[in-house]
C-alpha cells in the first residue's frame, strides 16, 4: 500500500513537472508581455529597464528554473495587469470556485445517483422516462442557457434567489466562506446547479447503465435465489458495484467542472478564479494564466490521486492487484 | 417412495416474442421426494434450467409461467406473490447456479454474504451467525475456515467457490437444493469432488437434490432418479439403474450410446443424427420423430401419452400396446 502511495506520487509529480513546462512555454510565446504594461510613449530605454527587472533577458533555462522554484513554493511572481502578487490574488478567488465546484459535485452527486437507480431499476416506469427525457435537456442544453433561464425563473420572476455574487462571506484564515451565512448559501444555490446539472446527468445515466449490468448478473440472481431483501440487492449488492466507474467519472469531472466553472462564473458574476482567468487572458497577463494553469494541473493530479485510494477502498481485487504489481 | 417435497405437474413455461409465443417447457410433469436426487438431463435448450427456474420463481421475464402447478411440501409455490416466494427461497428451496466465478459478489468477503444470508432467514445474533458460517464452510469442506471466512472470492479457485456458494445455498437450511450444472465450469477432478460433496449433503441433511446437467457422467454418479427432457418435454423418466442399463426411449438410448465407453468392446460412438429442434420450429407429433430411426407413422401426427414400462415412464408411441401395428 506504501508503495502504491509512492508510485502514485512520483507519477503525480512528474504530471506537474510537464504541466509547469507548458505553463512556462506559454510565457516565451504569448507575445511580449511589456509592449501591455507600458504606454506607447515609453522609451527603448525605459522598456528594457523593465524587461530586466522582470528576469524576461535571462537565459531560457534560469527563468524555467526560477519559474518551478517559485510554483513549488506557490510563488508565481506579480501580475503585469494588477500589479499584485498572483499567488495573493489566487487565494482569494479560489475559496468562492472551490465551494461552487464541490457544491455543484454534491448536488450532481446526491440527485444523480438515486435518480440513476430508480431508472435502472424501474425501466418502464413513467417516471424513469420523466428522467431520462429531462437529463436529455440537461445534457444538451449549453451551460449558460441554462443559468440565464434559471435567473430569469428564480431572480427575476419569483424573485427567491439572487442572480449574481457570493452573498456575505466569512472570513476563515484566508479562506473567505459562503457556506456559514444565509445569504451566501442562497447565493450558491442557482450556480451550482447550473454548474451540476451536466454532471448530474451524466452521473444519472452512468449509474442507470451499471445498474442495468449488474442486475443481469449472476451474483445478483443467485443474490436472489437466496431469499435477500430487494433492498439489500439493490443497494447493498448492486449500487456498491457500480460505484468504481461513477467514481472515476465523478473524479475526472470534478477537475473539470473546477476548470470549466469560468462559464458560470461569468453568468452569475461569480469572484472567482474563471472570472480572474478571463480578465488574464484579455490582458496577456501571463503570470495569472501559469498560475491558474498550475493550479488547475494540481488539482486534477489530486483528485485522481483520491479516486485512486478510494478504488482499492471499494474494490478489494484492485489491492491485491496493486501488490502483486509491485 | 415417500410423499414427494416438489410435485411438478404439466408446467408450461412460455416466451411471448415479437414473432409469437415460444413455448420452451412444454407440459412438463415430475416429482422429487423427499432425500432424493432427481437428475434432470437433456440438451441445450431443452428446458432444463427454465424447469429449475420457474420452480424457485426466478424467470427471467418475459419468460412466464403459463400453465400447470408446482407443489412444495403440499402448497402451491407457482402463484405466490414475489414477497410470499422470498421466504421460499434460500430457507425452503435453495439454487446454485454454473459459474462459481461469478455467483459471488466480488466486493464482500465470503463471511458477509454468509452472515447475511444466515441473518435474512434465521433469527439469531451477528456472533452466532458467523459461528454457523464457520461451521457451514467447514461441512462443505473448506480448510482452516476461522481463517478464510474473511477471504474476498477472488482469493479463492474455482471448486473452492463453488463450495462457497454451496455454503451459501445451504446457510438457509433449505429441504430442495437446485443445482444447475453445478460442476461444468470445473476442472474434471474438482468435478467429482463437488459431486461427491452434493451427495454426502444430500443423505446427511436428508435435502433433496435436483441435479440439472447434461453430463450423463455425474447423473449416473448421482442421481436416484434422472428425467431426460427433449425439446422442452419428458421422453423419459425412471431410476438412474433402470435408464442406463435399459433406456425404452429411443432419444434416451442414443443419448446412453453416445457416452463413451471404458469397455472399449463398441469401434466408434453413436451418435444421433441431427440436432435438437429450435423453439421455433418443434415438429407436429413427437417433437424427437424427425431424428427417430424407429418412428411410426402416427409420431408425425400425434403427440405421443406417456407410458409405464417396467418402472420408467416412458412418452413414446413404441409402447402404445393398444395401437394396431403396421
Amino acid at each position: 500500500m506504501l508503495a502504491f502511495m509512492i508510485r502514485r506520487l512520483l507519477q503525480s509529480i512528474l504530471v506537474m513537472f510537464v504541466v509547469a513546462l507548458i505553463a512556462f512555454l506559454l510565457f516565451r510565446f504569448v507575445g511580449d508581455p511589456v509592449n501591455q504594461m507600458v504606454g506607447i510613449e515609453t522609451s527603448v530605454e525605459e522598456r528594457e529597464a523593465l524587461r530586466e527587472r522582470l528576469g524576461l533577458n535571462d537565459p531560457v533555462l534560469t527563468q524555467f528554473v526560477r519559474f518551478i522554484a517559485g510554483a513549488a513554493q506557490f510563488e508565481f511572481g506579480i501580475s503585469y495587469q494588477f500589479k499584485r502578487p498572483v499567488a495573493q490574488m489566487i487565494s482569494e478567488r479560489f475559496p468562492a470556485t472551490l465551494e461552487l465546484s464541490i457544491m455543484s459535485a454534491i448536488f450532481a452527486l446526491l440527485v444523480g445517483i438515486p435518480m440513476g437507480v430508480y431508472t435502472g431499476l424501474k425501466r418502464d416506469a413513467w417516471l424513469s422516462k420523466i428522467f431520462l427525457t429531462v437529463s436529455l435537456v440537461g445534457i444538451s442544453l449549453p451551460t449558460f442557457l441554462i443559468g440565464i433561464l434559471l435567473i430569469f425563473l428564480f431572480a427575476v420572476q419569483l424573485q427567491v434567489l439572487p442572480s449574481f455574487g457570493r452573498g456575505e462571506v466569512v472570513k476563515l484564515g484566508f479562506w473567505s466562506t459562503g457556506l456559514l451565512t444565509t445569504s451566501g448559501l442562497k447565493a450558491l444555490i442557482l450556480p451550482s446547479i447550473t454548474l451540476g446539472l451536466f454532471q448530474m446527468t451524466l452521473i444519472m445515466r452512468l449509474v442507470r447503465s451499471e445498474m442495468l449490468e449488474v442486475m443481469r448478473t449472476d451474483f445478483i440472481k443467485f443474490a436472489r435465489a437466496r431469499g435477500l431483501s430487494r433492498r439489500a440487492i439493490n443497494f447493498g449488492h448492486a449500487l456498491k458495484n457500480t460505484m468504481i466507474p461513477v467514481l472515476t467519472i465523478t473524479g475526472l469531472q470534478l477537475g473539470t467542472v473546477i476548470a470549466f466553472a469560468i462559464i458560470t462564473e461569468t453568468v452569475f458574476s461569480w469572484p472567482g478564479m474563471g472570472l480572474l482567468f478571463l480578465q488574464a487572458v484579455q490582458n496577456v497577463d501571463i503570470p495569472i494564466m501559469a498560475a491558474y494553469l498550475m493550479l488547475i494541473g494540481f488539482l486534477f493530479v489530486l483528485i485522481n490521486l483520491i479516486v485512486d485510494l478510494l478504488y482499492v477502498m471499494v474494490d478489494p481485487r484492485i489491492r491485491v492487484d496493486s501488490k502483486q504489481a509491485l | 417412495m415417500s410423499a414427494p417435497i416438489l410435485s411438478v405437474k404439466n408446467l408450461v413455461v412460455e416466451f411471448p416474442t415479437r414473432r409469437g409465443i415460444l413455448t420452451a417447457v412444454d407440459e412438463i410433469s415430475f416429482d422429487i421426494a423427499a432425500g432424493e436426487v432427481l437428475g434432470v438431463v437433456g440438451e441445450s435448450g431443452a428446458g432444463k434450467s427454465l424447469t429449475g427456474a420457474a420452480i424457485i420463481g426466478l424467470l427471467e421475464p418475459p419468460g412466464r409461467v403459463a400453465g400447470g402447478e408446482i407443489v412444495f411440501d403440499g402448497r402451491r409455490i407457482d402463484n405466490l406473490s414475489e414477497e410470499q416466494l422470498r421466504s421460499v427461497r434460500g430457507s425452503r428451496i435453495a439454487m446454485i447456479f454454473q459459474d462459481p466465478l461469478t455467483s459471488l459478489n466480488p466486493l464482500y468477503r465470503i463471511g458477509e454474504q454468509l452472515i447475511e444470508t444466515i441473518l435474512t432467514h434465521i433469527d439469531m445474533s451477528p456472533s452466532d451467525a458467523r459461528k454457523r458460517a464457520i461451521s457451514l464452510l467447514d461441512e462443505v469442506g473448506i480448510p482452516a475456515p476461522e481463517t478464510r471466512i474473511d477471504a474476498y472470492p477472488h482469493q479463492f479457485s474455482g471448486g473452492m467457490r463453488q463450495r462457497v456458494v454451496i455454503a451459501l445455498a445451504l446457510a438457509g437450511e433449505p429441504d430442495l437444493v437446485i443445482a444447475d450444472e453445478p460442476t461444468t465450469a470445473l476442472d474434471v477432478s474438482v468435478q467429482a469432488q463437488i459431486i461427491q460433496l452434493l451427495k454426502r449433503l444430500c443423505h446427511e441433511r436428508g435435502m433433496a437434490i435436483m441435479l440439472i446437467t447434461h453430463d450423463m457422467g455425474v447423473i449416473a454418479e448421482t442421481a436416484d432418479r434422472v428425467a431426460v427432457l427433449y425439446a422442452g418435454r419428458i421422453a423419459e423418466v425412471g431410476t438412474t439403474r433402470e435408464l442406463v442399463h435399459n433406456p425404452q426411449h429411443p432419444y434416451t438410448s442414443g443419448l446412453m450410446s453416445s457416452i463413451p465407453s471404458m469397455d472399449g468392446d463398441s469401434d466408434r460412438l453413436v451418435q444421433i443424427p441431427g440436432s435438437m429442434p429450435r423453439l421455433t420450429a418443434i415438429p407436429d407429433g413427437c417433437a424427437f420423430h424427425p431424428r427417430c430411426s424407429r418412428s411410426l407413422e402416427r409420431c408425425h401426427l400425434e403427440r405421443p401419452d406417456e407410458f409405464t414400462v417396467n418402472q420408467s415412464r416412458v412418452a413414446c408411441w413404441l409402447y402404445d400396446k393398444d395401437a394396431p401395428h403396421d
